[in-house]
């Protein structure tokens, strides 16, 4: 399967494929240095781009980065903390120092229990993958309202389209506040007509967004990009 | 039940096995990946009348904490034969077989999975032997393998799992089950094919120096063979996520 994309070269590699760069190309993500040559790591989508070959993969869990927005429910609450699932390996650490409310000690449960869903940052990533999120900031708070639609993390690009023109689409015809985030969670608020047009158009690029065509299927259920 | 039994007749007077192969020819084999929706990668593959399947779930925390690594994930593999694999029906639950199969086969598995990348994390591994006859860690390796790709774990190369052995004083590739019960050695190996190095070796009954090269050349041959397979049904896979 090999095709072109803006002058890289596009081809699906199986983890120990090795990779025909130039010499002097560097291992990206999902690529690794075998010697003198680079080898795969991952299942997906090889794109040699400048001096750096990285894999794309087709599947791929979410890792919390430092500064991700993420969408993340509520697991368990101590006195001073609440812990949030957010996708990854581990639970964020939700410090209440680092929640938008004056919180006293013992009081965590008041504000959030079980099952919350919050918008918030991850603020630190150690290098053991202990994730502390951050609910300080411009939009970050608990969600009261809307539907949080699940999207794997590695289609979110599709989601957002070239320059943000796909988002941007769906927001219109749906007439919702749409809220993607990097750990693949979606926020759609908006009248329920809106939410159900949104979620369709999402499920069909989390089906069959890698499908050629992906405009024209958008447009039968967006109706006609103008 | 290695040793032999000097009454049972394993090859034919030209020189085939029973089953009509010749020495150096595997059973056929035919592999599918991302069978299993629910899991995060998934694999289905039947090698003669084995038929195996492997899910793949995490990274995810490890639990309970004491196994947790601070450096590197743990690959917590679950090797099951299913009540209805064997003729015989096979008490449901983990056995001393099973424990043991579930060691090597995670032991061979950390060796090409980058556990260094997911610190203090568990890879979950479940295999189920659907159908069971002969060579089912073999099976199983490679369909963990072929799973643990599709999961989008990072991976140095895939491992395939072969084996060889002996009959009638003979080494013959890939042995299906009378050969197994009634041969003298079984030799299977858990092999890297694009490195050629080797992640997993057991060996039941004597094999000589020049037998046992001969096994390891058959067993590479036909990791080669398989992993062209593992590396077909990832793609369709791929590309049926793109279709």
């Amino acid at each position: 399967m090999n095709s072109n994309d803006g002058g890289a070269e596009l081809r699906l590699v199986v983890p120990g494929d090795q990779i025909d760069a130039p010499p002097g190309t560097q291992p990206g993500s999902g690529v690794c240095k075998r010697g003198d040559s680079l080898v795969a790591t991952k299942l997906g989508e090889l794109k040699i781009g400048g001096d750096v070959a990285h894999v794309v993969p087709t599947f791929t869990k979410y890792l919390p980065r430092s500064g991700d927005l993420v969408i993340g429910y509520v697991e368990a609450v101590m006195n001073n903390l609440w812990f949030l699932d957010v996708g990854g390996p581990f639970n964020a650490l939700l410090p209440m120092s680092l929640a938008p409310w004056k919180v006293e000690f013992g009081a965590a449960r008041e504000h959030m229990g079980y099952g919350d869903a919050v918008l918030a940052r991850v603020m630190e990533v150690d290098e053991t993958h202990s994730v502390v999120a951050t609910m300080k900031g411009v939009g970050l708070r608990k969600i009261k309202e809307g539907v949080i639609f699940e999207m794997p993390p590695h289609l979110m690009g599709l989601v957002i389209g070239s320059k943000g023109r796909t988002l941007q689409r769906l927001k219109a015809a749906s007439d919702c506040r749409i809220i993607n985030t990097q750990n693949g969670r979606i926020l759609i608020d908006g009248n329920s007509k809106g939410i159900a047009i949104a979620r369709k158009a999402l499920q069909m690029i989390e089906e069959t967004g890698h499908a050629p065509g992906l405009h024209s299927r958008l447009n039968s259920i967006l109706g006609d990009d103008e | 039940m290695m040793g032999g039994y000097g009454d049972i007749k394993l090859l034919n007077d030209d020189g085939t096995r029973l089953d009509g192969r010749a020495v150096d020819e595997m059973r056929s084999v035919e592999i599918k990946a991302g069978v299993l929706p629910v899991a995060d990668g998934s694999a289905w593959v039947k090698h003669g009348l084995n038929v195996a399947v492997a899910a793949v779930y995490g990274p995810m925390e490890a639990h309970p904490r004491k196994i947790q690594r601070q450096d590197r994930a743990v690959i917590d593999v679950r090797y099951n034969m299913a009540p209805f694999s064997t003729s015989d029906r096979i008490r449901p639950g983990f056995n001393r077989r099973s424990r043991e199969i579930s060691k090597v086969t995670a032991e061979a598995l950390e060796s090409v999975v980058l556990v260094e990348r997911y610190p203090r994390s568990k890879i979950r591994v479940e295999i189920e032997i659907l159908a069971a006859e002969a060579g089912t860690r073999c099976v199983g390796i490679t369909a963990a393998s072929v799973a643990l790709a599709d999961a989008g774990i990072p991976m140095r190369d895939m491992i395939v799992g072969v084996a060889s052995g002996k009959i009638e004083g003979v080494v013959v590739l890939d042995l299906d089950k009378a050969e197994d019960n009634y041969g003298q050695a079984d030799l299977p190996m858990g092999i890297l094919p694009n490195t050629g190095e080797m992640a997993f070796l057991q060996m039941d009954g004597d094999l000589s120096i020049e037998e046992y090269n001969l096994a390891c050349e058959y067993n590479y041959k036909a990791a080669s063979e398989i992993h062209e397979l593992m590396k077909q049904a990832l793609l369709d896979s791929a590309s049926r996520g793109d279709a």
